[in-house]
């Protein structure tokens, strides 16, 4: 009978580990940037960057209008010109409307995307398109508020290139986290989503 | 045994449909039975970061073919790989190795997907202008395709 209770006990401490680990990793201290993980909130972030024209900007320069977000790199050359080109032609479907949308490409690879570098590639791109960039921890910084990751990668040729979440955030003008444009999902259901955004903001105005 | 035929039909169609839009860059070399179709390169900012381009196989032979590599003057060190996006929307660049063109099927090089990286360029892809490339197949086999550059903010081959 005594052996039966110490089992039990032993089970009970063994289902309380695996429950904390589980804890831990979901929703304790050990889930910093766990990738799939809902964005913050602009609101309850906090990051300095600088834009394509060397101003100080962060999360707090995004509200008020809601916003679009998303990493890349501009030494890449197939998801991020993509993107880019997609954003360019959602904004360019919106018409007029889309004067109101923050649109902001924030680089994963601030060694190589100085101010004058980010500067040049957004200007190839639709113009509401801003790009935005850092330090290596400030970077760091901005990409744990949007639960993105980005690593660093050797090439064959010696030269290095970037891993990174390549969804887009959409955030409405008071800076909740709204959707996620995915790469691959279907265009159609792109400008949908970001009219969602646009009006989530109207509908919050109202009540 | 009506909707096989119209199945049928409609297939005959695309196939047209597909054939209308063969570029003008196709070629047949020997015995090598590929059809490029819609090549295309995005023009680059200078030299120092990768190119892209992208192409459509079609293999109108019937046993299958794999694209193996390329040669490009353009590129000191061109190559295919593929982005792959994992399920928690991660994107990431691998060497393709050889891809299997099959008989009678279509392989799409496209953004997203496979593409040709022509790393360390020589000289900028300029909008408006060609360069070309050869692209390297099993049995040794080789097509020259001429690759028109379009617009850096391209999302096709129509631009």
């Amino acid at each position: 009978m005594k052996q039966i209770g110490k089992i039990l006990i032993a089970c009970g401490l063994a289902i309380l580990a695996v429950l904390f680990i589980g804890w831990w990793q979901v929703d304790g201290p050990g889930a910093a940037s766990v990738p799939g993980k809902r964005s913050q909130p602009l609101t309850e972030m906090d990051f300095e960057l600088t834009n394509q024209n060397g101003e100080a900007v962060g999360p707090k320069t995004l509200i008020g209008q809601p916003s679009l977000v998303f990493f890349g790199f501009t030494y890449c050359p197939d998801v991020c010109p993509t993107t880019l080109s997609d954003i360019s032609a959602w904004l360019d479907e919106i018409g007029p409307d889309a004067e109101a949308l923050n649109t902001i490409l924030i680089s994963v690879d601030p060694d190589r995307d100085t101010v004058e570098v980010m500067a040049e590639y957004v200007s190839y791109f639709h113009p509401q398109i801003q790009g935005w960039t850092g330090s290596d921890v400030q970077v760091a910084s901005a990409a744990a508020g949007f639960r993105a990751v980005y690593e660093k990668v050797m090439r064959e040729d010696g030269d290095y290139t970037m891993n990174h979440t390549a969804g887009v955030f959409l955030f409405d003008a008071t800076g909740r986290f709204v959707t996620t444009i995915d790469y691959h999902e279907p265009r159609e259901f792109a400008v949908p989503k970001i009219r969602r955004a646009m009006q989530s903001q109207d509908e919050r105005a109202e009540t | 045994m009506r909707h096989i035929t119209n199945t049928l039909r409609c297939l005959s169609f695309v196939l047209l449909m597909g054939l209308s839009t063969v570029s003008a860059a196709q070629e047949n070399a020997g015995d090598l039975k590929i059809v490029v179709e819609q090549p295309w390169a995005r023009a680059s900012i200078g030299t120092s970061r990768p190119g892209g381009a992208y192409l459509a196989l079609r293999n109108e032979g019937d046993v299958p073919v794999y694209l193996v590599g390329l040669r490009a003057d353009i590129s000191a060190m061109p190559s295919i790989h593929e982005t792959q996006t994992n399920d928690e929307g991660v994107s990431r660049m691998v060497p393709a190795g050889d891809i299997e063109i099959p008989a009678g099927g279509t392989l799409a090089l496209e953004p997203g997907s496979y593409h040709i990286m022509l790393m360390k360029l020589q000289s900028p892809l300029v909008e408006g202008e060609t360069f070309p490339m050869t692209l390297l197949f099993s049995d040794g086999l080789e097509m020259e395709v001429v690759v028109p550059v379009l617009r850096i903010g391209a999302r096709g081959p129509e631009g």
